[in-house]
């Protein structure tokens, strides 16, 4: 009987006139596709569509096409469902995937238009005006105390610790250990470059990014892996995470092969073995409990912003109202598509609703309750582009994540393969032939060229709209019209449908 | 000129109308000395910029001009008919001891078509209500006038401060000001207000001024951030029912000034708030505490798009402009008297010869204040 029913996705195709044998794909793929038995083959079955061999033969002879093999067509049968079966009729086990849900849901960013200017009031050049992004991350206080003393103004109130963004821009948490010690270099090094923060995921941060700690929130997830009482000191805030976009409700779990000297001793745990953060903190079993955690983590970095971060389940609003009143600073807010480096597909594909809609009933939620003041809204999972940035500002987000947009700046195919530890890329791997790879001040030359044109055109939005600091579209609804959305989705997202 | 009866104005409005923007002329005049001066003088200013105003809405705001009253609200209500009239009679009887009523005293003329019924009541909230609200006095008035507002069919209160009265219609300016026979007043701060409106027919209440207890905002601009000043007001329970521009304004200097007690100058910084380019370089460093701390609090309430108000209060008159003042607005001095307004040629119109005449900088309020008790 035959070992495997499934078939290949992709062709790979070798043109042998072009070729000159140099052998550079065989060292680049990570996945082992090539061979060299007097010229160069492939083994299509292990191809991911990651590109590295394309853009690195110097020859372009190599070409990668989508397996054309014919199925008989069933609109409810398609062929990744098949593949699915087949694959888990030969291998029990969860299906594992990488990166975020890939089922073609409707896409709410993709259904809100922006408004701009025209007569009644004018637009505003930013190249010409000043155009504000800075964003502060943290509690306020609902007003401010001002005394008039002889002609001046005394400030009574005291503003808390915030976070100081010269961009609504943040880098989300991807942990060392799923991704490579140099992608976090490169995180660390775009971050300060910014003026913005990196998030360091849950495996801990290693020493050699302590310098960066201006620029970088540490977080302390279910495994509490690389956390103590310095490495809670070495950021401007910590957070919590309760829930990740990309799997909402279960833990996570890095194989042991990732676990080498450098990720052993940066998470705490031993060579080897496999990191399990469990699906719940084991000491949050309750609102109440969070509190303690949150209170616990402000008492031992002199009262530091706290965030919480949790995924966009159905009941996100109450949920946020709680963690805002249980002391939290931030509430960070991770969609359905949020990326991971390893998920059981169920999961990230079926579990959870979008970041669209999440943020628009937590931004309400919190404004019914008077209470928006306290908490910052970082919105992530399924931010794209400069459009998505400025649409969920409108919807009320304080600053978003990218983490996937981060990668693909750094040369991520969205393969979907993190969690083979292949990854050709240099990203998501801990394998020393694959880890060199990415020059970290390359890596962050591109995050830095991104988030700056990002900038650009969030400021050409601003302009548009007539408005010159980002605090004029943040939560302004009223500037954003809806597109092909039925009635309940805008009455949930407060947007009136295009044309009214 | 809006040939709409009020009550299908008033419908149009509620039912159909988004956010209206608006383009106008102001002009404001105070005597900081509290001499009381005629209507005729805040009509003659605005009779000069005619062409700035479209004839779908005028109004005036006089400060001083009920001595007899001044210890009492004094409710200027519009209503569709005598149903609605009723109705919201009811209400006030049940909420407040109304000391006097009367209808407000008008001169028919053809200028202004299809008036409402229009009517004042001086007031003051019954004690047990108030006591029940766990309100103050203030409070309790402005959430009664919401509720009105949005609760009572074709019924519209347009003026609920003490010792002041806001007057206004569908026409031009200075048609607006003869109707309500506003020489027969005398005050000692006149705002007004000619309106042209971009995309819906006039409507009587959505005239300037507008007003909520003392405080009567003329404004000339559209408020691009609109949206998010509304929601931010909506935290603090105010609701923007008339879906304008000039009802937040009013509504954020309530706010700011009366609940949170920042000083007047320091609520216009939030309004009108300073670029970071300059609160950065800012050498004195509580100043610059202070603006940071403006920023961060008050970002919900920065009012970013083009303005030019002039606002009324208790305590006098003041004018400000956006922060990068995409709207004109001039300002004069003479003896005890402050002028403000959208062109030059509304003051000189009634003050030839200013000593001083100046165009104030972006964000930069001019502040009239009534000097001691009046």
């Amino acid at each position: 009987m035959p070992g495997n029913l499934v078939t290949s996705e992709f062709l790979v195709n070798v043109d042998h006139e072009r070729c000159r044998r140099c052998k550079r794909c065989i060292l680049n793929c990570g996945f082992g596709v090539f061979d060299f038995q007097n010229m160069t083959t492939a083994d299509s079955s292990k191809c991911v569509a990651c590109h590295r061999c394309v853009v690195f033969c110097p020859e372009e002879a190599i070409t990668i096409t989508r397996n054309p093999l014919a199925f008989r067509e069933h609109s409810s049968w398609d062929v990744d469902k098949r593949k699915a079966i087949w694959k888990q009729a030969q291998n029990p086990g969860m299906i594992l995937t990488g990166m975020g849900n890939d089922l073609p849901w409707l896409n709410v960013f993709d259904h809100l238009l922006i408004d701009a200017c025209q007569v009644t009031n004018p637009s505003i050049d930013p190249l010409r005006e000043p155009m504000e992004l800075r964003t502060f991350l943290g509690r306020k206080p609902d007003s401010l105390k001002v005394e008039r003393s002889n002609g001046e103004f005394k400030l009574d109130t005291k503003v808390g610790n915030n976070i100081k963004l010269d961009i609504p821009i943040i880098f989300s948490g991807m942990s060392y250990g799923s991704v490579s010690l140099n992608t976090h270099r490169a995180l660390a090094i775009a971050a300060e470059e910014l003026g913005t923060v990196m998030n360091t995921g849950e495996g801990g941060l290693h020493r050699e990014l302590y310098p960066y700690r201006d620029h970088i929130i540490v977080q302390c997830a279910s495994g509490r892996f690389g956390v103590h009482s310095e490495y809670l000191n070495a950021g401007v805030a910590v957070e919590i995470k309760v829930g990740q976009g990309a799997k909402p409700g279960i833990g996570g779990h890095l194989p042991g092969e990732k676990i080498g000297r450098e990720v052993s001793s940066t998470r705490m745990i031993p060579q080897g073995t496999d990191a399990l953060s469990p699906a719940p903190h084991h000491d949050i079993y309750s609102i109440e409990d969070l509190r303690q955690l949150i209170y616990a983590l402000k008492e031992a970095t002199g009262y530091k912003p706290v965030s919480v971060k949790i995924a966009t389940v159905h009941n996100v609003a109450a949920i946020a109202s709680g963690i805002a009143r249980a002391g939290a600073d931030i509430i960070y807010l991770d969609g359905f598509r949020g990326g991971t480096g390893a998920a059981p597909a169920v999961i990230r594909d079926h579990v959870g609703i979008p970041l669209e809609i999440a943020l628009a009933v937590v931004d309400q939620q919190l404004r019914s309750e008077g209470i928006r003041n306290w908490v910052s809204i970082i919105a992530a999972g399924g931010i794209r582009s400069a459009a998505d940035v400025a649409k969920a500002i409108a919807l009320g987000a304080d600053a978003v994540g990218i983490g996937t947009a981060a990668l693909i700046a750094m040369g991520c195919r969205l393969c979907q393969k993190c969690y083979t530890g292949n990854c050709s890329w240099g990203i998501a791997t801990q394998k020393p032939e694959l880890t060199g790879r990415l020059d970290p001040d390359w890596g962050a030359e591109r995050l830095i060229n991104l988030v700056n044109s990002w900038s650009l055109e969030l400021k050409e939005v601003l302009g548009a709209l007539g408005v010159n600091a980002v605090e004029s579209l943040r939560g302004n609804r009223e500037r954003l019209r809806a597109l092909g959305l039925d009635q309940s989705t805008m009455d949930i997202l407060d947007v009136k449908p295009a044309g009214r | 000129m809006s040939k709409l009866a009020f009550g299908d104005q008033y419908r149009t409005w509620k039912v159909d109308t988004e956010k209206v923007p608006a383009a106008c002329g102001l002009s404001g005049v105070i005597s900081e000395d509290g001499n009381r001066m005629s209507g005729d003088i805040i009509i003659e200013s605005m009779r000069v910029i005619h062409d700035r105003g479209n004839g779908l809405g005028g109004g005036f705001a006089g400060y001083g001009i009920y001595p007899g009253d001044a210890d009492k609200y004094a409710m200027h209500i519009m209503f569709e008919d005598a149903a609605g009239k009723a109705a919201c009679e009811a209400m006030l009887e049940d909420e407040l001891e109304v000391a006097s009523s009367e209808e407000i005293p008008t001169a028919p003329s053809d200028a202004i078509v299809n008036p409402p019924l229009l009517w004042r009541y001086f007031v003051l909230p019954r004690g047990e209500k108030v006591k029940a609200s766990g309100l103050a006095d203030d409070d309790f008035m402005v959430r009664l006038v919401m509720r009105i507002n949005t609760t009572v069919p074709g019924t519209f209160v347009f003026s609920s401060g003490k010792n002041m009265g806001v007057f206004k219609a569908v026409g031009f300016a200075e048609d607006v000001g003869e109707f309500y026979r506003l020489a027969e007043y005398d005050a000692w701060t006149w705002i007004g207000h000619g309106r042209f409106p971009t995309n819906t027919p006039g409507w009587w209440g959505g005239a300037h001024p507008f007003n909520i207890l003392d405080w009567a905002v003329v404004h000339n601009g559209e408020i691009s951030s609109y949206g998010i000043n509304k929601r931010y007001l909506e935290m603090f329970g105010y609701e923007c029912a008339l879906l304008t521009d000039t009802e937040v304004m009013a509504y954020l200097f309530d706010l700011l000034i009366r609940k949170h007690e920042l000083p007047l100058e320091v609520a216009c910084k939030v309004i009108a708030a300073p670029f970071w380019k300059d609160i950065d370089v800012d050498k004195d460093a509580a100043e610059k505490e202070l603006y940071e701390s403006i920023r961060m609090v008050y970002s919900s309430a920065l009012v970013n798009g083009p303005f030019a108000v002039i606002v009324g209060y208790s305590g006098g008159m003041f004018g400000l402009n956006d922060r990068i003042k995409l709207r004109p607005l001039v300002a004069a001095t003479k003896d005890d008297r402050l002028y403000v307004s959208s062109e030059e040629s509304a003051i000189r119109q009634i003050c030839p010869k200013p000593e001083k005449i100046w165009a104030p900088n972006a964000g930069q309020p001019v502040i009239g204040q009534l000097k001691g008790d009046v």
